[in-house]
């Protein structure tokens, strides 16, 4: 019973925030207590015909509270379900999952794009430096009061209705913003640009991964991405997202 | 009460195990299971050298059951030897490696390297769908698996257990030729062939196209199969295939199976195996079962 705990997560409450991204508060007994940002929780649905966990990864930490915010889009049949669940019901959950982002004393860019925005907001609280957030929505915001808070906002979005129409790397460009780190969550085509970026600037690229898994605890060998560097675990060249990740440095993974 | 069993001589403090691939070597389900209460940990395949695996996606949920086609990747005998053993060794379950190759030679490789190491028991995969060479290839027709429990029954020191595949036209064929061939004991099923596609982007769910089925969508399939291989064998079965709760292992072991292993639903809920061993003794207790040797084989 080392640092990861299966409980039944109260919900203390639940919004929809935009058109299908929901936010969840879940109170917990421990994992709030030892959860990092980049981390992930293993959600289970009560539907017993959806066997596998849906990993969500952690918007918020309230440590004090022993509480953990959530922030998901409906994608299927389980996140439905999730959407359904109200105040006062639980859900089995495991977590904290997966490594979570380093926090380094550097000028950031915190770069999330669509449903990979939320996890950057602990992040954001967590991380003591010059933090430039630059987050792309497809057309409808969410979480822009929470990160405002947080450091420099830019926002693009693909129909222009909000910020600079276009990605995140056009909200860099047009407001000539600068980093020495990354930190990114979004889509891959996004991620890859990003690391193409980093790369170009020769600066430090953190990127958080996504991919279909069953046991999310690195057992299954579902959600390997191919690395430089062998694994800890076949000794091959597969690292698992869900345990030596999800987080991992661009240039260590393709993705 | 006796929840005991033995099975080719070993004998296990009670019926569940793990099934191949779903626990790894068990160090990740250590964080949430006591593997000393476990009948034994059955380990992810093991071949000669390392396999890198399948590409991704490789998984896929399907209804009441799931897709995978990892395609055993796995760390090699080496490391297997260095890391996994001494790891299991530290616990109070038998150990029973699971042995995976592209070749005869393969198999008999790693079951010669096993020969010497404090493992309990041998399962050998000849039945694994997600890989192009080896696997399945020995599994679906009779003469080659006698031929391979053969070849690998001439190296061993430890139980041989034949792990079948229900992709055949007969399944109690298959099972005669592993007792013909010598098998110790046999387990099954494996995963059940199947395919998802996905509408949205035209393409099919897993990057291999098709996988292997689990889950509990399937036990019916796998009850069906234990008792008709019950039928036709002397030598022990291990049941498994959807397994996710005592009164599933129950259906098992009444069908003719002398353990089950227990898979695709400790995704579902890390602690199921747990629980498991707790429900049967309950059953036990509840019905009057002094010892679980009664209920092997229950229902003919």
């Amino acid at each position: 019973m080392a640092d990861k705990f299966k409980e039944q997560a109260v919900i203390i409450r639940q919004e929809e925030i935009s058109y299908g991204v929901y936010s969840m508060w879940l109170k917990t007994d421990q994992i709030a207590g030892k959860a990092k940002p980049g981390q992930f929780l293993s959600i289970y649905c009560r539907e017993g015909s959806r066997l596998l966990p849906r990993p969500i990864s952690l918007c918020e930490i309230d440590r004090e509270d022993q509480a953990v915010r959530i922030v998901y889009r409906v994608a299927g049949k389980g996140t439905e379900e999730l959407s359904g669940m109200r105040t006062g019901g639980s859900l089995e959950v495991v977590g904290p999952l997966g490594n979570g982002f380093p926090l380094k004393e550097k000028k950031a860019f915190l770069i999330g794009g669509g449903i990979g925005i939320p996890p950057m907001l602990q992040l954001a609280k967590e991380l003591q430096c010059e933090k430039q957030i630059i987050l792309g929505y497809r057309d409808s915001l969410f979480l822009q009061k929470e990160f405002k808070k947080q450091g420099k906002l830019y926002v693009a979005t693909e129909d222009g209705s909000y910020g600079v129409e276009g990605n995140v790397l056009d909200a860099i460009r047009e407001n000539g913003l600068d980093a020495e780190i990354i930190y990114a969550c979004g889509p891959g085509p996004m991620l890859r640009a990003m690391k193409a970026y980093a790369k170009e600037k020769k600066i430090e690229c953190w990127v958080s991964l996504e991919e279909r898994m069953a046991c999310g605890i690195g057992a299954c060998l579902g959600c390997v991405c191919k690395s430089r560097e062998k694994d800890s675990h076949t000794n091959v060249n597969n690292k698992r997202i869900c345990k030596e990740g999800p987080v991992f440095r661009a240039e260590e993974v393709e993705f | 009460m006796n929840t005991k069993v033995k099975l080719a001589g070993v004998t296990l403090k009670n019926p569940v195990m793990t099934a191949s691939g779903t626990f790894g070597s068990g160090a990740e389900y250590a964080e949430f299971v006591d593997l000393n209460k476990l009948g034994a940990v059955v380990t992810k395949g093991v071949a000669n050298v390392p396999w890198e695996g399948n590409p991704t996606p490789r998984i896929a949920e399907t209804y009441g059951g799931m897709l995978n086609a990892v395609g055993l990747q796995n760390p090699g005998i080496d490391l297997f030897v260095e890391r996994d053993i001494p790891f299991l060794t530290k616990y109070d379950t038998k150990i029973i490696v699971n042995v995976c190759g592209r070749t005869t030679e393969d198999y008999c490789e790693v079951v010669r390297r096993l020969a010497e190491q404090p493992v309990d028991m041998l399962e050998i995969n000849i039945s694994c769908p997600n890989v192009e060479e080896g696997g399945i290839a020995f599994g679906q027709n009779p003469k080659s698996v006698e031929a391979i429990t053969k070849e690998v029954k001439k190296y061993a020191k430890q139980p041989i257990i034949m792990k079948l595949s229900p992709n055949v036209t007969d399944i109690a064929e298959m099972a005669k030729a592993a007792e013909a061939g010598g098998a110790d004991a046999l387990s099954l099923i494996n995963t059940i062939t199947g395919m998802k596609i996905d509408i949205h982007r035209r393409t099919f769910a897993l990057a291999n196209k098709t996988g292997g089925l689990s889950g509990p969508a399937i036990h019916p399939v796998a009850v069906r199969m234990v008792y008709q291989t019950a039928q036709a064998v002397q030598i022990p079965i291990i049941g498994m295939g959807g397994i996710s709760t005592a009164e599933d292992a129950l259906e098992m072991i009444l069908a003719g199976a002398t353990a089950v292993s227990v898979g695709t639903a400790n995704f579902h809920n890390p602690l199921v195996t747990m629980e498991i061993v707790k429900g049967i003794r309950e059953y036990m207790e509840q019905n009057g079962v002094e010892d679980i040797g009664e209920l092997i084989g229950g229902v003919r």
